[in-house]
């Protein structure tokens, strides 16, 4: 369980990027977290793991206060912590098997990682993840050489092998087609559903919010000004998180997008029949 | 309907006064006037050196390979032994130079200290550190080895903490977030972003060094130069001009050697 208790961030140019974050996050629950460019939806998930120094205000997981931990132990309590990025953020050089082992670096000794001689369990554990995203015929492959969809699925391989008792997911699919994103989404819900596994999910696109999380958090100038489940999400708390806007156009853009897929399916079904 | 311009000019970028850009044009010419007219130039001077210059391309035109060749070959192996080991260990003391050195990477008092290493290794020219170690371990080319190992780290140094500033933060920042410790994210991050120009750059120097060492000969750190400062001496303009062919046809094999093998990397 993750809990936030006053979270501030002030940048060193003054700019206040959150102001008394509280949030909790209950085990299996899967938050979307949305909000204008700037409302400080990166910055709240790169403070949980400490990417970024949060200013004052507590961060506990489980037991641990993550805000006050010194550089050793809190390597230590990241493991704990899967990240999965925007530009999937993988090591582009690197094969997907490293990628993925990559998220056992936090267990094993430099040497150890340096020689590439992970120990057998991390090295099952890595097929059987890549087996779970449908990638473990690619193990060998280079990073570069997969597509945006496949590098994601990638990224949550990597983020899953930490055993992470918490996932914080950067907008996962803003580099993605909406089929796509769709599917990214779709296989994020299970994984985490599998393993009871809480997340917080920076979205940009809200009707896919709408669409797959639980429980939705709108984010406006650093301060939470929506907590609610995606029912609740109206149009008038769209303009408190947003600003004026018409929301049924962008309703619109979602349909049209599903439409988009309803008919690419049509044409595919179509093709192999 | 509106009646739009059909004619558009890019508007100035830097100086965007017309006064000030004619005054600055008119400016760089009349120094330029200025300039030429200061320089002296002894014709009679000029007539007789074309005449030795002529007797220089007349050596280059019949290169004598055979006359000095235990020399030529000597100086050679001694600038390819030199140009080889000063290129290994220079590089591999770049490398925790050029990474402290980063400035997204480094503790903020080990960057300027390596920045300080680098700035004084780029600040020197090889001929002025030959000269020094020189002076200091004797002629030879253990002074020409130090002084290539010294140069080779201000060059690689700067260029490979360039890179690691310029990587793609997300890559580092992904395994920093799994929990890997500062050596675990140099190894995951940052070296296979940073890898393959560190080696195309290596090869880089690996033939700057070569040429270098016959430079910094003429100063008396040994190799190739040095056979060339001798024959050069004794007025044997065709065994200079043997000497010269040779180093230009090295220097060419490591270029197109080491392009290749780029190419090969990326």
């Amino acid at each position: 369980m993750l809990e936030l208790r006053g979270l501030t961030k002030v940048y060193r140019t003054g700019d206040k990027a959150l102001t008394d974050v509280s949030l909790t996050v209950p085990k299996g629950q899967v938050v979307g977290l949305i909000g204008p460019s700037g409302a400080g939806k990166s910055t709240l998930i790169r403070c949980i793991n400490r990417l970024v120094e949060p200013s004052s205000g507590r961060i506990l997981l489980g037991e641990v206060d993550l805000a006050r931990l010194p550089p050793r132990a809190l390597r230590r309590e990241r493991r704990r912590i899967g990240m999965i990025f925007q530009e999937y953020a993988l090591v582009e050089r690197l094969t997907v098997m490293e990628n993925v082992l990559s998220g056992r670096l936090g267990y094993v000794g430099f040497w150890q990682s340096f020689m590439r001689r992970f120990p057998g369990s991390d090295i099952e554990r890595a097929y059987r993840l890549l087996d779970r995203v449908g990638l473990i015929d690619q193990a060998d492959k280079r990073a570069d050489a997969l597509s945006g969809g496949q590098r994601q699925r990638v990224g949550i391989a990597r983020a899953l092998s930490q055993e992470p008792e918490l996932l914080l997911v950067d907008e996962p699919t803003a580099s993605l087609d909406p089929k796509t994103s769709r599917q990214i989404m779709r296989l994020l819900i299970e994984v985490c559903g599998e393993r009871g596994l809480p997340a917080i999910v920076n979205i940009h696109d809200v009707p896919l919010a709408q669409q797959f999380m639980q429980r939705i958090v709108g984010l406006r100038a650093g301060r939470v000004v929506f907590d609610g489940s995606p029912e609740e999400l109206t149009e008038a708390e769209l303009t408190t998180i947003y600003g004026e806007e018409d929301w049924t156009a962008m309703r619109k853009d979602g349909e049209d997008d599903r439409e988009a897929e309803a008919e690419t399916a049509r044409r595919l079904a179509a093709l192999s029949a | 309907m509106t009646a739009y311009p059909t004619t558009w000019r890019r508007p100035p970028q830097i100086l965007t006064h017309r006064g000030w850009r004619y005054a600055i044009q008119l400016g760089v010419l009349v120094y330029l006037i200025l300039a030429i007219g200061t320089v002296e130039v002894n014709w009679a001077r000029v007539s007789v050196g074309m005449e030795r210059g002529l007797r220089f391309v007349q050596g280059f035109l019949q290169p004598d390979f055979i006359s000095r060749w235990t020399d030529i070959s000597r100086g050679l192996v001694e600038s390819l032994t030199m140009t080889l080991t000063s290129t290994v260990v220079g590089v591999a003391l770049s490398v925790p130079i050029g990474i402290g050195a980063a400035r997204n990477f480094a503790p903020a008092w080990v960057y300027y200290i390596c920045r300080s290493i680098i700035a004084v290794s780029r600040a020197l020219q090889e001929v002025i550190i030959a000269i020094f170690f020189v002076a200091m371990f004797g002629f030879g080319p253990f002074a020409g080895f130090l002084t290539l190992s010294f140069a080779t780290i201000g060059f690689i140094g700067k260029l490979l903490a360039e890179d690691i500033e310029d990587i793609d933060e997300a890559q580092a920042e992904a395994i920093r977030s799994t929990g890997g410790s500062w050596m675990q994210v140099l190894n995951y991050g940052i070296q296979p972003q940073v890898m393959p120009r560190l080696i195309g750059l290596s090869l880089y120097r690996l033939d700057i060094n070569f040429r270098e060492s016959a430079v910094i000969g003429i100063v008396g750190a040994g190799g190739i130069g040095a056979t060339l400062n001798t024959a050069m001496d004794r007025y044997e303009y065709d065994s200079a001009g043997a000497i010269l062919l040779i180093i230009i046809g090295c220097v060419m094999v490591a270029e197109y050697g080491s392009s290749y093998l780029r190419k090969f990397l990326q």
